[in-house]
């Protein structure tokens, strides 16, 4: 035991890019407070620590976790269930551990196929064909590597989560709140918000948030962002372009938007949205202004790939979870 | 014959049209494979692509989803929208790598007892071919149930 006497703090990644790393250190100064109110036991990104001094820790002794990333592979699965045992909040954050994000798109390829297009494809050299293997003997003894699952799962896929926090990365804005008021619950001046809750966001859409003018949506066509010039204070999806703010959780101050292009829903399903993407075909498929199947068809075709659109963070913590073939290797 | 595959399909009916034409089956004594379970919702317009998605993943092999007429609608013209959500959601659930006719969408008005019976009986043909899904059994998310969904109270049945 350290004679430090202050809250522990741990930062974990699993399959994610680093960009939530990244977005907590742009809380600029804050991260002084962080450090003078918080003990960092554990944060592989920023300081050296082994997995066996977590384990050496008492149950519950880490006041605090932030995990990001989703569950890749059975080391991600391991610190998920180490990290939760030691934790007594355990935060769920970013959208790779919320609900699967980029890397969980994968769900819908058989992880033999990933594995393939990582070493054989025409950008990759490998004249030798040369795959990793999890274990591999060598004259020192016998060595492995984590085994990548079936399918990547959300954080709460496999352990209880206290606390969910989306985004891709969360807003630095958001975080910096999400710190003050875990200090002022330490300090006895604020109570933490109940068990399950999604903190560090807003509870309405994006397009709650958006300035831009919204009427009557009725399109013919859908658009690349590229391929028209958008109306700057219009409603992008009147227009469209298909922008995802509709059943996107608020939180970014739409930002996206603002900036003139499409959400394109990095904060997750908005407050009681059970299925982003079924919530989004609701939406799209309510504003194409045609009552013809063939020509809905060929509005449609503008979407080029719809389940990418609509599912590209939710993947993984959707209704469906994973593809055909993803799936099928599980069964296997 | 015994261990041919029986298809569990859900056919969501609204109240005005398909929903009477599955009752006029019924009463005019019209057969149709067993093998799909009817919720009656007021309106095809009701029908969130969400309803369609969760059946398959808990389990449905198909999904059939029926109103009335174009034109015909009793909300005037919400089942052009079910209609749009309809070829949305099919090529979707291509993305997936799902069989796209494994939902099908079928207008019946409420005279169209016989219709509605024999779109049945050659949907659950077509879902038999294809063989079962099994989403839910087969994906491997039933040894690792998502805690928040757990805790989650169940919904009371409301009965029709």
């Amino acid at each position: 035991m350290t004679p430090n006497a202050k809250p522990k703090f741990a930062m974990y990644w699993a399959a994610s890019c680093g960009g939530c790393e990244i977005a907590v250190l742009n809380i600029h100064e804050k991260i002084l407070e962080v450090d003078a109110n918080f003990d960092i036991v554990f944060w592989p990104v920023a300081m050296d620590a082994k997995y066996k001094d977590v384990e050496a820790m008492e149950d519950g002794s880490i006041l605090l976790t932030l995990f990001n990333g989703g569950i890749r592979n059975d080391e991600n699965e391991h610190i998920a269930k180490l990290l939760r045992r030691k934790s007594k909040i355990l935060v769920a954050f970013g959208s790779c551990a919320n609900e699967g994000c980029i890397p969980g798109l994968a769900n819908l390829s058989d992880s033999r196929e990933l594995v393939y297009t990582a070493y054989n494809t025409i950008t990759t050299d490998n004249p030798h064909q040369i795959y990793p293997m999890t274990s591999y003997d060598v004259p020192e003894g016998e060595i492995h590597i984590p085994t990548i699952l079936p399918v990547l799962k959300t954080l709460n896929q496999v352990v209880d989560v206290d606390y969910y926090m989306p985004g891709c990365p969360p807003e630095s804005k958001q975080i910096a709140a999400v710190i003050d008021l875990v200090i002022s619950v330490l300090e006895g001046k604020a109570e933490l918000p109940p068990k399950g809750s999604v903190i560090g966001a807003g509870n309405s859409t994006v397009c709650d948030e958006c300035k831009r003018i919204r009427n009557i949506k009725s399109i013919k066509s859908f658009e690349r962002i590229w391929g028209i010039a958008p109306d700057s204070s219009l409603c992008l999806l009147e227009q469209g372009i298909p922008c995802n703010g509709p059943a996107t959780r608020s939180g970014c101050d739409a930002r996206c938007p603002a900036a003139g292009a499409q959400c394109i829903g990095c904060y997750g399903p908005a407050e009681d949205v059970e299925d982003y993407g079924a919530r989004l075909i609701s939406s799209f498929a309510s504003v194409i202004d045609s009552n013809d199947p063939e020509e809905i068809d060929k509005i449609l075709d503008g979407l080029v790939d719809p389940t990418g659109q609509f599912y590209r963070f939710n993947l993984a913590g959707s209704l469906l979870k994973a593809g055909v073939p993803a799936w099928k290797k599980e069964k296997a | 014959m015994t261990d041919q595959f029986e298809p569990t399909i859900i056919g969501f009916t609204c109240n005005w049209c398909s929903y009477r034409a599955a009752d006029l089956a019924g009463t005019a004594r019209i057969k149709y494979p067993p093998n799909v379970r009817l919720i009656r919702l007021m309106c095809s317009g009701r029908l969130d692509p969400t309803f369609v998605f969760k059946a398959l993943a808990s389990g449905a092999d198909g999904v059939m989803i029926t109103g009335c007429h174009p034109g015909e609608c009793h909300y005037i013209e919400q089942n052009y929208k079910a209609l749009r959500r309809f070829h949305l959601m099919r090529r979707t659930l291509q993305g997936f790598g799902l069989e796209p006719t494994r939902v099908r969408l079928v207008w019946a008005s409420a005279a169209e007892g016989a219709k509605f019976a024999s779109e049945v009986a050659s949907f659950v043909e077509e879902i038999r071919s294809l063989g079962p899904l099994h989403w839910g059994k087969n994906n491997g998310k039933d040894d690792v149930q998502s805690p928040t969904q757990q805790s989650k109270p169940e919904i009371a049945e409301v009965p029709a």
